[in-house]
């Protein structure tokens, strides 16, 4: 079991006027060290790819579960592995390259090499030079293999873990979750490329960014600029049931609302107005191709994972960490493999309006870095999250911040910090 | 089944640059010689920067034609990978103007400075009609605390035309080294 960890005092109570998280786990290190162990090489499954950037035996990525380097390959046999990047004889970073196709793995150190399943295969000088030196007798290649995480995929998404007990993916994920995943990844896809967004923040502040509904039309006010947005636009809040991963769904075809709903609703924003058009709204037009008709899909999947649909741009992002103040968001957008030239047109106009560049999402790079800035110092303090009533789980609209509190009750309990998990 | 990649092609195209076939030193373009079509390119892209760094970025898409014209940032990354994904995809002037309103209007972002620094002018290409002109440049930001870093390298890919007696932009593409970026990017490079 886990110790105590002396640093986390008390148990974070759901009060009636709020949920509050102290700030030091934005800034302190020991959160940062036990949520490596206990999350990210924990009982989770993190996201580290698409089958889809790997379509050829051979074919290699590197990336990292929180801050811990792995390889992702295809073997001869079409068969996806994840291991640590790490040559089993002296530690060095075996694979050096972000992608490539390779028939081994061969470090440079010492060039020990290993096949693409992980099993060692050579060792240089193994039985020694002329009868001089060689490795002992009871040293046995078997016992090196690379250290092999279990691997699942879904739909195409890759997923991995260091748990040998965690439950399996579909179940961590929950009914609904999967449903989403089967509902956007429905049929052969095309990567359209990446993005890499460097936050100089904590990773858990994106994670409380993409669970909260409450700033989407506050934070980012291109479409409010624009007088495109509608706060009372319909949606929903759907949480698994553990509460670790959250979807937030709108729907741009909900009934239309009044203008002076409208004005009702943003009495109290900055920036809501028309006086400013598109010159060119080209970016704007898209295609349903959902029978839902959704046009925002926000799905959080604990703990590194969002998958997103905001009209026809489709993402999913995975955040790597880099230190308790520092990690990246790699983005990667897709169509799907039978777009059409206009589709794909439309693909491309609408990515302007997403990552670091995006017209509507830079802003929360900004949001994060805001409150790391600010918290330094005051690690005792703590945020409140009321909006919505003070509790997790499913609710039909977007006014909460409910999931913000999921994430965080789970938090406590994968870092065993004693939190009132009760509603 | 896979219907044709429409943008994969021509970046595949470009993933490798061709090493600057030789332009001859005495060639002629639109009555220009060769070293005044030299001067006036590097006049355009100091302009270019100096409208960028000096916040005069309503005056921004105006550097490029006005009937169609194109903007991308791309990391070399999706170059390289034979992937078209752009950071920034403009494809008239309305697109590089709404950007700027949003910037203005609708976007939070750091207070921070820009500066370009453009070096290696190199013409690529010449004919009848454009330019092809490949230079290299570096983007110093400094924060609200004064510190100064390098925010982005890489280098600018342009088609230069010739419209009402001024050199301006058909095509330029920014191909970012500095493919992890820094919290983000909201001017223009």
């Amino acid at each position: 079991m886990n110790a105590p960890m002396t640093p986390f005092a008390k148990p974070w109570i759901a009060n009636p006027d709020g949920y509050r998280v102290p700030y030091e786990v934005f800034t302190d290190q020991v959160y940062y060290d036990q949520e490596q162990e206990h999350i990210f090489r924990g009982e989770t499954w993190s996201f580290v790819g698409l089958d889809a950037e790997l379509p050829n035996n051979g074919d290699f990525k590197s990336t990292a579960i929180g801050d811990t380097p792995v390889i992702v390959t295809r073997d001869q046999n079409g068969q996806l592995h994840v291991f640590k990047n790490l040559c089993m004889h002296r530690g060095a970073l075996l694979v050096r390259e972000s992608r490539g196709n390779a028939k081994s793995f061969d470090c440079v150190y010492h060039q020990w090499s290993f096949d693409l399943t992980g099993v060692l295969r050579g060792v240089p000088m193994r039985r020694g030079v002329r009868g001089e030196g060689g490795m002992p007798p009871a040293f046995d290649m078997a016992n090196f293999g690379l250290d092999a995480l279990r691997v699942e995929v879904m739909n195409g998404l890759i997923f991995a873990s260091f748990s040998k007990t965690v439950e399996p993916l579909a179940d961590y994920l929950g009914e609904g979750i999967v449903a989403n995943i089967q509902r956007i990844f429905n049929r052969p896809i095309r990567i359209m490329g990446d993005y890499r967004q460097y936050i100089h923040g904590n990773w858990k502040l994106y994670a409380e960014n993409v669970r909260d509904p409450y700033h989407g039309s506050l934070l980012h006010l291109f479409h409010s600029t624009f007088g495109l947005y509608r706060a009372t636009q319909k949606g929903f809040t759907y949480m698994d049931p553990s509460n670790r991963h959250s979807l937030l769904k709108a729907t741009a075809s909900a009934a239309p609302t009044s203008a002076s709903e409208d004005q009702e609703v943003y009495k109290d924003v900055r920036s809501y107005n028309t006086e400013f058009h598109l010159k060119d709204a080209s970016i704007l037009v898209g295609r349903p191709e959902f029978d839902d008709r959704a046009s925002l899909v926000i799905n959080a999947i604990f703990p590194n994972l969002l998958i997103q649909q905001i009209a026809n741009c489709l993402a999913v992002r995975q955040s790597v960490t880099h230190a308790s103040n520092a990690f990246e968001i790699v983005w990667t957008l897709f169509g799907y493999a039978d777009d059409d030239e206009e589709m794909q047109m439309i693909r491309m106009k609408q990515s302007n309006l997403v990552g670091p560049a995006g017209l509507i999402s830079m802003e929360d790079g900004e949001a994060i870095e805001i409150v790391q800035d600010a918290v330094i110092r005051d690690g005792k303090k703590t945020s409140v999250l009321a909006m919505g009533g003070v509790h997790s789980g499913s609710v039909d609209h977007m006014i909460t911040e409910g999931p913000i509190i999921g994430f965080w009750e789970n938090y406590a309990r994968y870092l065993n910090l004693g939190a009132d998990l009760k509603k | 089944m896979s219907s044709p990649s429409l943008l994969s092609s021509q970046s595949t195209a470009s993933r490798k640059d061709k090493s600057s076939a030789m332009v001859p030193d005495d060639f002629m373009w639109q009555g220009y010689s060769a070293l005044e079509t030299q001067w006036r390119v590097e006049r355009l892209l100091s302009r270019y920067v100096a409208c960028i760094d000096d916040d005069n970025l309503e005056e921004w898409p105006s550097f490029f034609t006005q009937d169609a014209c194109s903007y991308e940032i791309i990391t070399r990354e999706n170059v390289e990978r034979g992937l078209p994904l752009t950071l920034v995809f403009c494809t008239s002037q309305g697109m590089l103007a709404d950007r700027i309103v949003s910037l203005r209007e609708a976007n939070i972002y750091p207070q921070r400075w820009y500066r370009h620094i453009v070096s290696n002018v190199l013409i690529q290409a010449v004919a009848e009609d454009h330019l092809e002109v490949q230079s290299h440049y570096v983007v110093l930001q400094t924060r609200r605390n004064g510190q100064t870093s390098i925010f982005s390298a890489g280098k600018y890919k342009d088609r230069i035309v010739l419209q009402a007696d001024e050199l301006r932009f058909a095509e330029k593409r920014v191909v970012v080294d500095t493919h992890s970026i820094d919290t983000l990017l909201v001017s223009p490079i």
